[in-house]
Parts: structure tokens; C-alpha cells; sequence
């Protein structure tokens, strides 16, 4: 292939990077904004989210279709569930300190890893996507007879690819509306805004607080249902994803939904483009140098107006 | 008297252990001497000074492949490569101490450990003069101090002690110095000890590279004692580690991280035995020691029965 139709691949790929990682992050995004918590153990709710789907789809057989659809549904609710019983009975006793919040759920970390490693087994199991026709995609060429559109080999997508945009897309949408027009994202970004003053308004604040966990946790798993049926469900997938919605957050500044989507395309795009080019270790040692130097440098992120 | 008899007297308990410990045990205790020593190091930045790193595997690797790669492609003999293990330690905690020091708090652990990811997908990335994941063995040649050979158990046995002695003595000393007392002011109220005049940033820059040195002399003396260098000493785990270690020994203490290392050491090992996934264990003793006891054990021991230890 020529150099022109590869990018474009790149750039669909990254595009399918992009819209999971912005489901991720906004959910990490949305537990660091409302509760001050910096959330470690976000990727392991994530691989758990893949590993539900997995189970689902073995579970009631038949059409991918069918489990993908369960699965979709299951995995953030059971995930979200998870989340608010680690939230009622860890990070609430924390009295949500950041020092020592970010301690415990290293530990969870650890917990949800080891217990998925030891009854799901060390194996990568793939998980049928519900659809998955190909699309090939056309170039165009200035040849000598002028412009002309053709069909290069190994250019294509799939469409199961393009749901993937599309779904994250929406959800996304949908988590914007909650915030803004919704009564309980009013309650959020009341919390957000000044805790105590939420609390003397009667808001039940460590309620919004367990919701908002759920909320960001069920995000994440839902993110890896999307992406499993191109990925595979492994025990230790949730490394990535969580390094990725780090760099995300921090680059589009923390707590800030609209900076983290932008980061994330910026990132995604980025990240498909770039180890196009370069070895992937090197696009990740520069990817976390950049977020350890933003960080340092510019403490509320590129896109954010608050610092941490 | 009595906090130097305590000390003296674990070392000495240290010494005279080799002769009575089947040979399982006695490896073992001479590599939990070489970690607790990485956990004294882990442990002045963060139970004395208040900054909590997520990056000390960094200082450790930086120690070790210091010293590692002096060895394999500058052959170097063991001694020289031991300072130069130390040095880059030293180097690389400085450095990081002035760009990580600007910030505090979540930023501070974030950075620290976004660096030391940095650094270990660095050693990934060089491979063909780290081996990477696979890491490379140190010629038992190579390992030989003015005659002695360090791969010998007892002799083992005897480097990791008096690393550790070393660790714990400089420990006693810096905490009880006006320089450490400053650390553990700084730790208790930072504005007040910028306003009495003292430069905060200075000493935390102190506090930051003794932490290092001390972390990357126990990584290079690791090297040096089991013969292996390996990627996967810098990864996120062996930042994680000493953080739990001294957690369970209790922060801020000179005792706790020798304490938490042995539990630590011996419960993943009985554990090890049982399933494959043993960081679990890791995982439940993070979570119930931060929810149920935060001062760790030599922490308890200390509020219940002896205000003074140090």
C-alpha cells in the first residue's frame, strides 16, 4: 500500500481507539472530578467489563448477537454494582482521602486481577462480535487519465468497526446529557462544585458519591465490551486502558468531561498514527513522559482551567 | 541507650541467625535483608518526609542496571560497578527529585510513577543491552569483592547484612539529625516549616536522593548478590512493593520496613505455594491496612507501648 491509504487506515483504527478510550477516561474522569478520588484499579474494571462479556456470550450460546446484547447491559451493571460496594465499604471508611484512597484501590487493583486470574485462567479468550461485515474502502489516485477513485487492497473496515464509533459516540452523548439536563447530574456537579455546601443542601452526598463510582466503573466495563470482540478478554488487559485514560485525563485536564473526550481523539488518533511510525514502546515512553511532564509543567492539563 | 540496644540488638540476633537457619530460610533472610534495606530507603521519603512515591522502582533499577551494565558491557569489576550502581541511582533520583518536586500531593505520585514507567519501558526498549523482560545473568566470575565470592551463601548472607546494617544505621542517624527532624516537620506541616525559614524544597531534594541512593545501592547490591538483572525490577510492582512493605511495618519508623518485608516476604511465599496468584495476598493486606490499622505494626506498637521508638 501506499503511504495515503495506510494513514487512513491508521486513522480509522485510531478513531476505534479513541471512542473506547473516551468512554474509559470519562469514567475515570467523572470519579476524579465529582469525589477527588484517583481511581487505580479504573483498568481492572475495565478488563472485568470484557471478561463478563466473554461469560455472557458463553453463557446463552446461539447468535454473538444475543450474548453482545446481554453482555452490554450485564457487564455494567454487575461492574457498577461492584464498584459501589467497594465504594461503601473502602473508599467511604477512607473518609475519601486522596493519599490513602489511591492505596486502597492499588490494592483492589490487585484483588480483582488475582481473584479473575485464578477462575478465569491466564488464556486470552476472544468473543464473537454480533456483526461483522467487511467494508472496503476506496482511494482516490492522480494517475496519467486524471482522477480516479480505486479499491487498494487491504483498505477496509468492518462494520462491527464503525458500530464501535458510533455506540461510543452516543454513549457519550448520553453521559453529556445526564450531567447537564438531568436532575442527578445536577446533584453531581453540585457535589462537585463544593461538598460541604452540597451536604448542607441536603444533597446525600456519599450516595451521589457511590453512584458516581458505579457510574464511572460501568462506563469502563462498558467501553470493553465494545472493544472485545477486536481485543480479547485477558486478566491483564486492564493495564493499558488504564495508563491511556491516565494520560487522557491529566492531558485534558482533571475532572474536565468535554477536555478528556477531546484528549481522547487527540490521543487515540495520535497513538494509531504514531506506531504507524515508531515502535509502540517508544510511543508509550513518550506518551508517559508527556504526562509526567504536563503534569509537572502544567499542572491543569492543556485543555482544564483547575490543577489537582 | 535503649532505642541504640534495640537496634544493635536485632543486628546482632541477624548475625547470629546464619548459624542456627536451614539453608532455605538463610537465602531467604539475606534477600529480605537486601529488600528491607530498599524499604529503609522507601521508607525516608515516605513515612518521614510525607511523599508518597509510586516510582521508587526507578531508583532500584537505576542501582541495578547501574551496576549490571558496568559489569556486561564496560567489564568492570564487582567493586567499581557497585559505585557505579550507586551513583546512577543517586543521579536519576536527583533528577527526578527536581522536575517531581515541583509538584505535590496525587500530581507527586502520578509523576513518580509515569517516570518510572518511563524508565522501565526505556530498559524494554533498549533490549539488546538490557535483554529486557528477560534480563541477563551476572557471571558468577564477575561477582568477586577483593577475593570474596558474593555467591556463596554465607558470604551472601554477610553483604546483605551489612547493606542492611548500613541502611538501618544511616536511617537512626539522619532521623535523629536537625536535617531529619526538619524532614518530619516538613511531613507534620510544610507551610509552618517554610515559615520558620527553613527551604522546604531543599530538604525534600535531600530527603528525595538519600531515599534514591539508599534504593538503588539495595537494587545494585540485589543484582550483585543473586546475579540477575531483569526488566521486571522496575516495574510498577517493585514500586508497589516497598510501599506495602513499610505499610505493614509501619511508616516512619527505622524497624517497620525490615518488619513488613520479612511478614510480607514469607506470607507471598507460603501463599506461592498454594495458587499462582499470589499478589492477591499483596492486594487484601493493602486494603486492610489502609482501612484498619494505617500506622502498620511497628506504628501500633509504638502508640500502645513505646512512645519513643523511634
Amino acid at each position: 500500500m501506499e503511504l495515503g491509504p495506510y494513514i487512513l487506515l491508521a486513522t480509522l483504527e485510531g478513531m476505534i481507539t479513541a471512542s473506547v478510550l473516551a468512554l474509559t477516561a470519562v469514567g475515570l474522569s467523572l470519579v476524579f472530578g465529582v469525589m477527588r478520588v484517583v481511581n487505580i484499579a479504573h483498568g481492572e474494571f475495565f478488563m472485568l467489563g470484557a471478561v463478563i462479556a466473554w461469560c455472557v456470550a458463553q453463557m446463552l450460546g446461539g447468535h454473538p448477537a444475543v450474548g453482545f446484547a446481554a453482555a452490554l447491559v450485564i457487564a455494567p451493571l454487575l461492574v457498577g454494582s461492584l464498584a459501589i460496594a467497594a465504594d461503601m465499604t473502602i473508599l467511604k471508611r477512607l473518609d475519601y482521602d486522596p493519599e490513602r484512597t489511591i492505596v486502597a484501590t492499588i490494592g483492589l487493583l490487585y484483588i480483582i486481577q488475582q481473584l479473575t486470574l485464578m477462575s478465569f485462567g491466564p488464556e486470552a479468550r476472544p468473543v464473537q462480535p454480533p456483526f461483522n461485515t467487511r467494508i472496503a474502502l476506496p482511494w482516490f489516485e492522480m494517475g496519467a487519465d486524471g482522477f480516479k477513485l480505486i479499491w487498494p487492497w487491504g483498505l477496509g473496515t468492518t462494520t462491527y468497526k464503525l458500530f464501535v464509533i458510533v455506540a461510543a459516540a452516543a454513549l457519550l452523548l448520553a453521559v453529556r446529557l445526564m450531567m447537564t439536563r438531568t436532575k442527578i447530574g445536577l446533584l453531581m456537579r453540585a457535589t462537585q462544585a463544593d461538598r460541604e455546601m452540597a451536604l448542607a443542601f441536603g444533597i446525600p452526598v456519599e450516595r451521589i458519591y457511590a453512584l458516581v463510582f458505579g457510574i464511572g466503573a460501568g462506563l469502563a466495563a462498558m467501553a470493553a465490551v465494545l472493544i472485545v470482540p477486536i481485543q480479547q478478554a485477558h486478566y491483564l488487559m486492564g493495564a493499558d486502558p488504564l495508563l491511556l485514560s491516565f494520560i487522557v485525563v491529566i492531558i485534558g485536564g482533571l475532572g474536565s468531561l468535554p477536555g478528556t473526550v477531546v484528549a481522547a481523539i487527540l490521543i487515540g488518533l495520535s497513538d494509531g498514527i504514531i506506531s504507524v511510525f515508531f515502535s509502540p514502546t517508544l510511543a508509550k515512553i513518550l506518551a508517559t513522559l508527556l504526562v509526567g511532564l504536563v503534569l509537572v509543567f502544567r499542572p491543569q492539563g492543556l485543555f482544564g482551567i483547575r490543577s489537582v | 541507650m535503649k532505642v541504640v540496644g534495640l537496634h544493635i540488638g536485632l543486628l546482632a540476633v541477624l548475625f547470629a541467625l546464619q548459624f542456627v537457619l536451614p539453608a532455605y530460610h538463610h537465602g531467604n533472610l539475606a534477600r529480605i535483608m537486601v529488600l528491607a534495606s530498599y524499604a529503609i530507603g522507601y521508607n525516608i521519603l515516605f513515612g518521614y518526609t510525607g511523599l508518597l512515591s509510586l516510582g521508587h522502582a526507578l531508583f532500584f533499577a537505576a542501582g541495578m542496571y547501574g551496576m549490571g551494565l558496568g559489569i556486561q558491557h564496560f567489564d568492570l569489576p564487582a567493586a567499581p560497578a557497585l559505585i557505579a550502581g550507586v551513583v546512577s541511582a543517586a543521579l536519576v533520583s536527583g533528577g527526578l527529585a527536581l522536575l517531581a518536586l515541583r509538584t505535590t500531593g496525587v500530581a507527586f505520585m502520578i509523576v513518580t510513577l509515569m517516570f518510572a514507567q518511563a524508565g522501565y519501558l526505556t530498559i524494554l526498549y533498549f533490549g539488546e543491552w538490557t535483554r529486557g523482560d528477560e534480563g541477563f545473568v551476572i557471571a558468577q566470575s564477575a561477582r568477586m569483592i577483593a577475593g570474596i565470592d558474593l555467591s556463596d551463601p554465607t558470604n551472601r548472607y554477610f553483604a546483605a547484612l551489612i547493606l542492611f546494617s548500613i541502611c538501618l544505621v544511616v536511617c537512626l542517624w539522619l532521623i535523629r539529625s536537625p536535617f531529619g527532624k526538619t524532614l518530619i516537620a516538613i511531613r507534620e506541616n510544610e507551610e509552618r516549616v517554610t515559615m520558620l525559614g527553613y527551604s522546604t524544597f531543599a530538604h525534600k531534594l535531600g530527603a528525595m536522593v538519600v531515599s534514591g541512593t539508599l534504593s538503588g545501592t539495595a537494587g545494585a547490591t540485589y543484582g550483585l548478590l543473586f546475579g540477575y538483572a531483569g526488566a521486571s525490577f522496575a516495574s510498577v510492582q517493585y514500586s508497589i512493593f516497598p510501599l506495602l512493605w513499610v505499610l505493614l511495618g509501619g511508616a516512619g519508623t527505622v524497624l517497620g520496613p525490615f518488619v513488613g518485608t520479612l511478614f510480607m516476604f514469607y506470607l507471598i511465599d507460603l501463599s506461592s505455594g498454594i495458587t499462582s496468584a499470589y499478589m492477591l495476598i499483596a492486594g487484601v493486606v493493602l486494603v486492610l491496612l489502609t482501612l484498619f490499622a494505617p500506622q502498620g505494626l511497628m506504628g501500633e506498637l509504638r502508640r500502645r507501648f513505646w512512645k519513643g521508638l523511634p
